[in-house]
């Protein structure tokens, strides 16, 4: 088969979306727990608005990562071909790395919601 | 094996014999190896990566002598062999040398000495930046080991925490960390700036970036965590070593600072230094395990998932070191939560192998036997890793010797095997001859018995509540008799070691040579010739699979028989492929220079500004840096962008390359953005400890202190961005061959820099601000003297252009240098804006 031109121009770039969102989450996540509890809240405070915060970043993010998934899942299955993906061709090289793609967006969404469980469950700032 | 059509194809006839012959004598004429003295003077990936894994593997057995004295004292309670405080200096040096002596520069040196190989190049990119890297870190290595034989070792821990090193110890060990550990981590950061422009850049052509050997994976991953864990303890030392010369209280809680923010910036590093260390090792097993399977990979794409997740994750994680120290719960969730799912990317690439081992005919070999011992004592350390990820459980076992025993599993089964192994597998590629199967045995069997001797009683005694880094312990604790098992552990452990260590060393004279890849292995490493010679790859071959030498037909006859690309050195240089990155499409035909000796006197004068400065002789630390510049500015200058003699070349199979290329296609253009990324890490390391006193200090900004006022900043930073704007300017004029606007706009450049910089100091200095008499004014001067010392180095490089520009280096064709000085200025842009909007812009915001 033969690909549309944009998809033969492609950036290792991919491979780093998921994860990085993963990371800007993680940090965002961190930065308002620490903010809110050292500015806002009394000793042992709730986490209130902090908790609403890190439930919309996490939707955000989910939302992110779902996208880059979703982009890899479609392209690296065209034609049903299975990996290993390692031919010295075009469309290997693109399925190759979009299905990385969708494996890392798979990891980092499990990680996302490690991360968010974490305000679930823990209500203050002790 | 499928291909695109039209794929290259080596030449269907052979040069003539005689060709061929003249070939190789032109290529070991350009690729010799210098003799005698000059020797030294090599720079050759196959020497410096050699010099690099043996002085790798004596600060290795320093640090288990050490370890050694150890459990020799902690064989029997109330034991006098060693003093506290002498046993202080051992427990640190321990950690220490294992950590940063060891562990990492064994994975550089690894990598110095294979990649190429396994990219089918004739070397890294910047050989001469692996020879300075290894210099400095013999010079600093030997620095910091050589204290504790004048008693004068930092004591601290491995880890350095002040206020311990701050105030409560006298002595210059903690300088000697500081100092001799930055100037080794500055060797750490050149390694992996070389080996990540290494793996994305000189690959042979058609290694698409899904054929690549999953040691390149790794090594790009484990690159690139270094660029962005290396620096922020790097700013931390600066941090702690400035508190201790100057008395900027950075971690001095009566003047604002804390403690804390050490333990930050130090995890930030050290926890993805773990996944450092530890990664390089499974690329190692991701090259054994295919080999002694007889088959490919199982899941090539889920163990590059597994090297990039973890690779992300490990960063994650740096606050389960700190899980004792009062956090808030939600923080330290969030950090546990990250502990327990970097589990899962680290468990799928041990599956991976095992489905590999599983679906394969396993041949028996001692370096699967390390594999395997690896595996399942990694695992053991792993699930003890998951218990202390535990919030809750830490808190019992924290500072016990629970933790010692998890570490121990982890770093020895995850790190160490598997670079025994690998030493086992890659020798003969090295020295032509085998290691002996049978010591190999003894060895493994010592080792993993010895392990489990030695560490596993420490999971009880922890428990029990033996504390670590205590130089005694008493009776009534109840552990006498599992201390004394580890003590005897520890001695099988190492006698393994020596086994080991007799297998390398003996006299292997009378040994036949080994037949050409003996494992029969598939990667590009394999095809070194036995003996092997200079040029590392006879002719750079066109790949079309991930294990060419078993898929692609008389792949190694080809080789050898020049018909591939590059098969001869007809110029007398030394050259090898530039590639794409993603489809490895040849776009240059690189030079790179040969022996020098330029590189020692850089490293020894650099290294001169860190020691003399442990010291506190300020002057003569001046001056050596002065002459370390200028030793980096000579060797730039004669080994650097070279003009060549023509614009192309003809590298075989019907392909013409260009020999000088600027921008973002060259090497040094990537290597320029791969170090300002870290150096940007640095500064960033800074901002977070502006930030992180904001957050948890009311005092910050302390009542009655005004900041540097925003004119003079706002000032500085217009100046500077004018700076920038200029370079850009001369650049552009620079391709536009308009010589006089070009040196016009390089001097408005460097003087809008001297005054920015000038008016940048103005604003701390004008409005009063005492470093030392809180941490405000200290953190303010900090990120202004960074600023200031980054346009120093900004004026210089734009004086350097202008230098090569008059010589006639430098031309509106060949302009690497200021392609690459604008690059920097890029990044010095982006520094200043964020100095201004900080300094200026934020510090009474509430």
């Amino acid at each position: 088969m033969k690909l549309p031109p944009h998809e033969q121009t492609q950036s290792l770039w991919i491979l780093v979306a998921s994860p990085t969102i993963w990371a800007v989450h993680f940090l965002a996540c961190y930065t308002t727990a620490a903010v809110w509890c050292a500015k806002m809240a009394e000793t042992g405070g709730d986490l209130g608005a902090a908790r609403w915060a890190i439930g919309v970043y996490t939707a955000a993010a989910l939302i992110g990562i779902a996208i880059v998934g979703w982009r890899g899942f479609v392209r690296q299955s065209f034609e049903q071909v299975p990996p290993p993906f390692d031919a010295d061709t075009i469309e290997d090289r693109v399925r190759f790395l979009e299905y990385a793609a969708l494996l890392l967006s798979i990891l980092s969404a499990i990680a996302t919601i490690f991360v968010a469980l974490a305000a679930v469950f823990i209500g203050t700032c002790d | 094996m499928r291909k695109e059509p039209g794929d290259p194809e080596p030449l269907e006839e052979a040069p003539s014999l005689e060709v061929q012959r003249q070939q190789e004598a032109r290529l070991i004429e350009a690729w010799k190896t210098p003799t005698g003295w000059r020797y030294w003077s090599a720079v050759n990936n196959s020497e410096v990566g050699l010099w690099y894994t043996l002085t790798a593997f004596c600060f290795f057995l320093f640090g288990g002598v050490l370890a050694l004295l150890m459990r020799i004292q902690l064989a029997a309670p109330d034991n006098d062999f060693l003093t506290a405080d002498r046993y202080h200096q051992i427990f640190t040096m321990h950690g220490t040398v294992m950590m940063f002596l060891f562990a990492v520069p064994i994975f550089e040196a690894v990598s110095i000495l294979l990649l190429p190989q396994m990219l089918g190049a004739r070397d890294l990119p910047f050989p001469r930046l692996s020879a300075y890297g290894f210099w400095c870190y013999l010079i600093g290595g030997t620095f910091v080991c050589g204290s504790l034989f004048f008693d004068a070792a930092p004591k601290g821990g491995w880890f350095m925490y002040p206020p311990l090193t701050s105030s409560y110890q006298e002595g210059i060990g903690p300088d000697i960390w500081l100092l001799g550990l930055s100037f080794i981590e500055v060797a750490s950061i050149a390694a992996a700036v070389e080996l990540i422009v290494g793996v994305l850049k000189c690959r042979p052509p058609g290694m698409r970036i899904n054929l690549i050997p999953l040691y390149a994976w790794y090594i790009l991953v484990v690159g690139a965590m270094i660029i962005f864990a290396f620096p922020p303890l790097i700013a931390g030392d600066i941090l702690l070593e400035v508190e201790r010369a100057f008395d900027w209280p950075f971690f001095d809680p009566k003047r604002g600072g804390d403690p804390l923010l050490w333990q930050h910036l130090f995890w930030i590093f050290g926890h993805p230094e773990v996944y450092i260390v530890f990664l390089p090792s499974v690329a190692l097993m991701a090259m054994m395990v295919p080999t002694f399977a007889r088959t490919p990979i199982v899941g090539y794409g889920w163990v590059v998932l597994a090297a990039v997740g973890t690779g992300f994750l490990s960063f994650g994680l740096w606050v389960h070191h700190m899980f004792t120290t009062g956090l808030p719960g939600i923080s330290i969730g969030i950090f546990s939560a990250a502990s327990q799912a970097v589990a899962i990317p680290t468990g799928i690439q041990m599956f991976c192998f095992l489905a590999t081992l599983l679906v394969g005919r396993v041949v028996r070999s001692v370096c699967l036997l390390f594999v395997l011992g690896g595996l399942a004592t990694f695992i053991i350390g792993g699930l003890t890793g998951v218990m202390v990820a535990m919030a809750p459980f830490d808190f019992q076992a924290h500072d016990t010797f629970f933790v010692v025993g998890h570490l121990h599993y982890v770093l020895i089964g995850g790190t160490i095997f598997p670079i025994v192994g690998g030493v086992y597998y890659y020798y003969p590629l090295i020295t032509a001859k085998y290691l002996s199967e049978k010591l190999g045995r003894i060895a493994f069997w010592l080792m993993i018995v010895g392990l489990n001797v030695t560490f596993l009683p420490m999971h009880w005694t922890g428990l029990l509540g033996l504390p670590r880094r205590v130089y005694t312990f008493s009776s009534e604790l109840g552990v006498d008799h599992w201390n004394l098992i580890s003590s005897i552990g520890s001695f099988i452990l190492a006698s393994g070691f020596v086994v080991f260590l007799y297998d390398v060393l003996r006299s292997k004279r009378n040994e036949p040579l080994i037949k050409r890849n003996p494992w029969q292995a598939g990667t590009l490493e394999w095809l070194a010739q036995i003996p092997d010679k200079p040029w590392g790859c006879r002719s750079i071959p066109e790949v079309d699979s991930r294990y060419p030498i078993n898929d692609q037909p008389n792949f190694m006859r080809d080789v050898d028989e020049g018909r591939f690309y590059l098969p001869d050195a007809e110029e007398g240089f030394r050259e090898t492929l530039v590639t794409s990155v993603i489809d490895a499409k040849p776009i240059q035909c690189l030079r790179v220079p040969g022996p020098t000796f330029i590189t020692h006197l850089a490293a020894i004068f650099t290294g001169g500004v860190f020691i003399l400065g442990t010291y506190h002789h300020w002057w003569l630390a001046g001056i050596s840096s002065v002459l370390a510049l200028a030793a980096i500015l000579c060797w730039l200058w004669t080994g650097t962008a070279w003009i060549p003699e023509k614009e192309e070349k003809d590298i075989s199979l019907g392909l013409t390359m260009p020999i000088y290329v600027s921008g973002p296609n060259a090497v040094g253009w990537w290597a320029m953005f791969i170090t300002m990324l870290g150096d940007m890490t640095a500064y960033v390391s800074l901002l977070f400890g502006y930030f992180f006193y904001w957050t948890i200090h009311e005092d910050f900004p302390p009542e009655g202190i005004t900041g540097p006022g925003v004119f003079w900043p706002v000032l500085g930073g217009v100046l500077l961005l004018a700076s920038w704007g200029l370079t850009i300017a001369a650049q552009y004029q620079n391709r536009k061959d308009h010589a006089g606007k070009f040196y016009g706009c390089v001097i408005a450049a460097v003087l809008y820099a001297i005054a920015g910089s000038f008016a940048l100091i103005m604003g701390p200095w004008q409005t009063g601000l005492d470093p030392t008499s809180h941490v405000y004014p200290a953190i303010v001067w900090v990120l202004v003297l960074w600023t200031v010392c980054h346009a120093g180095v900004g004026i210089i490089m734009l004086l350097y252009c202008a230098a090569r520009r008059a010589a006639k280096k430098m031309t509106a064709r060949y302009d690497a240098d200021i392609t690459n000085v604008t690059l920097y200025w890029h990044f010095m842009a982006l520094t200043v804006a964020l100095l201004v909007i900080v300094i200026a812009g934020f510090p009474f915001v509430s």
